[in-house]
């Protein structure tokens, strides 16, 4: 009996073109369907504010209406699959894109794909980072040999838009002005929370590909190639960016 | 867990949010307790743990599950069980409470407390549920009397009497939300004062009290909203004295989970709280307990 309404229930829910179950009435006994819809619109706001509040950079760039908009039409379509709601809207990035809406902005899915890597890194377990000294303190000839092992927080973006900038923008207090200074190429991101703060910080592309190889798994001797001669900093360079970010948590086995 | 007591002082506390740790933090606030919803503290670390884990020293810690469907036909979540164990278990905390409602079918988790109908097989559900709660995380849990916009013309039982008898067979402790009383009252044209009066005060560990919206349904008829979103109103406050007046001093929790005001606002009316509670209990210095 309950297995029946709780069904006809949850499909009300989340169609409202489906009739509220018949056994469901006010006090005097008639549906209304006034009150099915605070219902209908707890979770409708509900599931919007997570969303809000996961990707507020995409929610100032298009707008408090536009945002609703779109959001509305993602929790129609997808609703959590569990009651942990800071894992929901993984796929908010790639739905934003399938937006007639948003081909003005096409950016808007790289940013929220940033916002999504920001939210996993905020959340994820927490590790203390390791100094440059652990590779210094590995044998010569083995270093070729070695990986290296990435804070669980440690997320690498790769956009044709000048993602970082624009966040970056919008963790000033007037936006707009900074959004007209945009570099005209693509960036691409290192998120990482070393300690309580999330940074994300751009990386040039020759970085970006060498650090991407060891994220990958990648020895460092497989990986140098990609950074020898190709730009100011050579590889003990590269490595100590690297280290400094706060990104590295230990070497992988050496063997 | 050091510090910070493994009981719920039977006064005031607060709902913590993010916005409010640094006032927490910098003021240490004379705040009897905090409670947090125990699905906002599920990641694998992160600031929400630090903060917790520093709050947590200093004060005792009500823990609030808002998503494991205990009046839901399926059977409830392991991985979800096993998560607010994890809880438990990491932060000790003196309360742990869920609701007497539904929020997942199948595979979808609606993020939202759903109405109940109160027949026998629904309350042997229940009772089946909670037992599994509370074995699973080897303590007493707390039940909440839900909000509610609906009825289902299939009940057969009294909100009131459902609740007894869940507490009657499983011995779970009752979460008296007053607000929650008020707004589903008016909503479907009962006796708030009566309710609270017929209420197990024997079995209530904890009260809730918050805002609530206001609207009108398809007949004009008053249609109030659980929206946590501002402060506590005067019939609220009568009702939570009258609660009092049969429980006894409670741990009284301030729910404001939407257009969180300032930390000030929010202390001011949990001092509210306190002044209800010392004035109710000079009142009637040999509280009936039914």
């Amino acid at each position: 009996m309950w297995r029946k309404t709780q069904k006809q229930f949850a499909a009300a829910l989340r169609d409202p073109g489906t009739a509220v179950p018949a056994t469901i009435s006010d006090t005097g006994g008639k549906v209304s369907l006034k009150r099915f819809n605070v219902y209908r619109n707890n979770v409708a706001a509900g599931l919007i504010d997570a969303l809000a509040a996961t990707y507020p950079v995409v929610h100032a760039l298009v707008g408090d209406d536009f945002f609703k908009g779109i959001a509305r039409n993602f929790t129609r379509l997808f609703l959590p699959d569990n009651p942990v709601l800071q894992n929901y809207g993984a796929d908010f990035p790639d739905f934003i894109g399938t937006q007639n809406e948003t081909t003005s902005t096409p950016y808007l899915s790289d940013v929220a794909r940033l916002e999504w890597a920001w939210n996993k890194a905020y959340h994820a377990a927490d590790k203390v980072p390791s100094s440059i000294a652990a590779l210094a303190d590995a044998p010569d000839e083995l270093v070729a040999n070695i990986g290296l092992r990435f804070h669980p927080s440690a997320r690498l973006i790769q956009s044709a838009w000048p993602i970082v900038s624009i966040w970056q923008a919008h963790q000033e207090n007037d936006p707009q002005s900074l959004l007209g200074q945009l570099p005209d190429r693509g960036e691409q991101a290192l998120v990482v929370r070393p300690d309580m703060t999330v940074h994300i910080s751009t990386l040039d592309p020759v970085a970006y590909s060498f650090i991407k190889a060891l994220y990958d798994g990648q020895t460092l001797g497989q990986a140098s190639p990609l950074v020898i001669d190709r730009g100011p900093l050579d590889l003990s360079g590269h490595l100590a960016a690297l280290f400094d970010t706060g990104a590295i948590v230990g070497l992988s086995d050496l063997t | 867990m050091a510090g910070a007591g493994t009981t719920i002082p039977s006064r005031a506390g607060v709902g913590l949010k993010a916005c409010h740790y640094h006032d927490i933090l910098g003021d240490k606030p004379d705040i009897g307790w905090f409670e947090v919803h125990a699905e906002n503290f599920m990641g694998a670390g992160g600031p929400p743990h630090a903060y917790l884990s520093t709050i947590r020293a200093s004060y005792p810690l009500s823990l609030h599950g808002v998503g494991l469907s205990i009046g839901g036909i399926e059977d409830l979540d392991l991985d979800h069980l096993d998560r607010l164990k994890a809880l438990v278990d990491r932060y000790q905390p003196a309360l742990f409470s869920e609701h007497l409602a539904w929020s997942s079918h199948r595979t979808a988790f609606f993020n939202d407390l759903l109405a109940v109908p109160y027949t026998d097989e629904t309350l042997d559900l229940v009772c089946a549920h909670v037992d599994q709660v509370q074995s699973h995380l080897n303590c007493k849990m707390l039940l909440e009397n839900p909000a509610t916009y609906v009825v289902f013309e299939t009940s057969t039982y009294d909100e009131v009497d459902y609740l007894s008898e869940i507490a009657r067979r499983t011995g779970c402790g009752l979460l008296l939300d007053v607000n929650n009383v008020y707004v589903s009252c008016i909503n479907h044209g009962r006796d708030a004062a009566d309710y609270i009066d017929r209420f197990p005060a024997a079995a209530v560990g904890e009260i809730h009290l918050a805002g609530h919206g206001e609207d009108r349904d398809d007949e004009g008829e008053r249609l109030l909203i659980d929206s946590h979103d501002r402060p506590v109103i005067d019939p609220v406050w009568e009702l939570y004295g009258r609660t009092l007046a049969r429980t006894g001093a409670q741990p009284t929790l301030i729910e404001w989970d939407n257009n969180i005001p300032e930390w000030s606002e929010l202390f001011a009316q949990a001092h509210l709280a306190n002044s209800v509670m010392t004035r109710t209990l000079q009142n009637c210095r040999s509280p009936h307990v039914a």
